[in-house]
């Protein structure tokens, strides 16, 4: 550090960081280091595989992780079916010339989340689907109505890119339409179908209150043993899930870390 | 001209989908039964059960407040180590965005039960208590805001004319003079959006609330502090969203709406800004 004739530190920009640097590592890196250490160790401070094995030998917890990864994959692969041409459309100014409705699609965010997850379950039990006759579609539902913004986002940030003069050339070089979106409209838009799936796909496999709600208790998703065992101060066990949710989430970040980063951040931001 | 009929249509039905839920608990609001789908007669009552319903107020108290005061914090802490980390080397500036996009890309539930561990369990293992309070809630809602500022303030950093300061400096500006007048008006709008951020999650939070929640400032007598969130959550979990929150719903979908308008006037009035900025260079 250099130091003026007083022997004051002298000031350089990248000192600011220093008071958020420590927030980081007290509030982000020591909890996770906490919560590997508590993964393999018991209520002693000993280090010990209990957990571990309580969970592979548990065949209903081994049952919900699978469940749970089941789960996710539909409501993305709904909330992308339903989005994408959502975003298609949006993104078109043929179609719509009005950038409000974007912020229409995002507002239900700022809606009380547990709020509207009540009021899909008060609609579903009027109309006769409730968590007593249909918990899985109930769940379904409740998943993408509330993640299809997650979704739109990121698709509509990439749609906005897409390469014009291309999509009409196919067109003209006599692609029919289902070729030109197969060989054209696909291949462009993969970044934000690739971040929108990683945006989606956690926070549902982590979800616990909407299967909650609901199904009315009756179907048990990853979140929720980790928030049963959250309750319940089954410390060691929770840990242990969380750790294996962190792997997954690394996993994904790691496959997906050259695509669609650009359309994330951009989605993270608006 | 068929396509744009489809497209219209679909974004249309998609749209009307999406707000169901919550428009149908409005349409209840103006009637006393006890369930969504019951109307006994037209009537006010619920708006003016709502105001006196002390439960309700105290948890949008405790929310606003939280929401407002974690923003405020996770506002400076993010702009400052944004700029920061902006001007460190590239491989410190590399580690620290790293660590940064941790809780954005992390399961809220992981981020929650890690500091649920930090402030309860590991507490009570060493020191039988439990830390969890008014400020371990409002730490969790800055980890859940700040990763966000710091997000939407690096692109303005990168779109800044890093000449501008040097200048200032140049010209005699104390360091904190050049970064108050000339860094900052430059990246504010991120700075705003930011905070914007911080506010919605924290508004919307449930988890990190739950899971950090302890004895409050607000609620002497009450154990834990509830925010909205949490006594929704605690009401949906027993039957039906309980009538004077349908009337909640209506004041908070108003609030969204203003919110729209708001941010597209916003919009409308960067875009002319921008137009007659470029205009005046060249």
């Amino acid at each position: 550090m250099k130091k003026n004739k007083k022997g004051f530190v002298l000031f350089k920009r990248k000192y600011l960081c220093i008071p958020y640097g420590l927030f980081l590592v007290l509030f982000i890196i020591i909890p996770i280091l906490i919560i590997a250490y508590y993964a393999f160790s018991d209520d002693t401070g000993a280090l010990s595989l209990n957990a571990l094995v309580g969970f592979f030998t548990s065949w209903s917890k081994v049952n919900v992780l699978f469940t749970s990864v089941f789960i996710a994959l539909q409501t993305t692969l709904l909330c992308l079916l339903i989005g994408y041409p959502l975003a298609y459309f949006l993104a078109d100014k043929k179609v719509n010339k009005n950038a409000v409705l974007i912020t229409l699609f995002v507002a239900p965010m700022w809606i009380n989340f547990v709020l509207r997850t009540g009021a899909t379950r008060d609609l579903l039990t009027w109309m006769g689907i409730n968590g007593g006759n249909a918990p899985y579609l109930a769940t379904l539902i409740g998943m993408v109505q509330n993640y299809l913004p997650f979704v739109i986002l990121p698709l509509y940030t990439t749609m906005l890119k897409l390469d014009k003069s291309q999509i009409e050339a196919a067109a003209d070089l006599g692609a029919n339409p289902f070729q030109v979106f197969y060989k054209s409209i696909l291949p462009q838009s993969v970044p934000g179908i690739v971040s929108a799936f990683t945006m989606t796909f956690m926070p549902t496999m982590s979800s616990y209150v909407i299967s909650d709600t609901l199904s009315e208790g009756k179907i048990t998703l990853f979140g929720n043993y980790i928030y049963l065992d959250f309750a319940n101060n089954l410390w060691h066990d929770g840990s242990f899930m969380a750790m294996i949710m962190l792997v997954i989430i690394g996993l994904t970040m790691f496959l997906t870390r050259n695509s669609g980063k650009e359309e994330r951040e951009g989605g993270a931001s608006w | 001209m068929v396509k744009k009929i489809i497209g219209q249509c679909y974004i249309w039905l998609i749209l009307i989908l999406m707000y169901l839920p919550i428009l149908v608990l409005i349409a209840f609001s103006f009637t006393k039964a006890t369930n969504v789908g019951v109307w006994t007669g037209f009537s006010f009552d619920l708006y003016g059960e709502l105001f006196q319903n002390k439960e309700v107020m105290v948890a949008l108290a405790n929310t606003l407040i939280i929401a407002f005061s974690s923003a405020i914090i996770a506002t400076i802490l993010g702009t400052l180590g944004a700029i920061g980390a902006f001007y460190a080397n590239k491989k410190f500036r590399k580690a620290f965005e790293f660590v940064n996009q941790i809780p954005v890309v992390n399961a809220e539930i992981v981020m929650a039960l890690s500091l649920a561990i930090m402030f309860a369990a590991l507490p009570s293992l060493l020191f039988k208590t439990d830390l969890r309070s008014y400020w371990t809630l409002l730490i969790g809602h800055v980890v859940l805001g700040a990763p966000f500022v710091f997000i939407s303030v690096k692109p303005k950093l990168q779109q800044m004319d890093p000449s501008m300061y040097e200048a200032a400096i140049d010209l005699g500006a104390k360091p904190h003079q050049a970064l108050w007048k000339v860094t900052l008006p430059e990246i504010l709008p991120g700075v705003f959006s930011g905070f914007l951020l911080a506010i919605t999650l924290s508004l919307d939070d449930f988890v990190i609330s739950q899971f950090t929640t302890g004895p409050g400032l607000l609620s002497a007598g009450d154990p834990k502090i509830v925010t909205l969130s949490i006594l929704v959550q605690d009401k949906i979990k027993k039957g039906p969203i309980p009538p004077v929150m349908r009337a909640m719903t209506t004041i908070i979908f108003l609030l969204v709406v203003i919110g729209v308008i708001g941010v597209s006037i916003y919009r409308n009035y960067q875009a002319k800004h921008m137009v007659s900025k470029k205009v005046r260079r060249v």
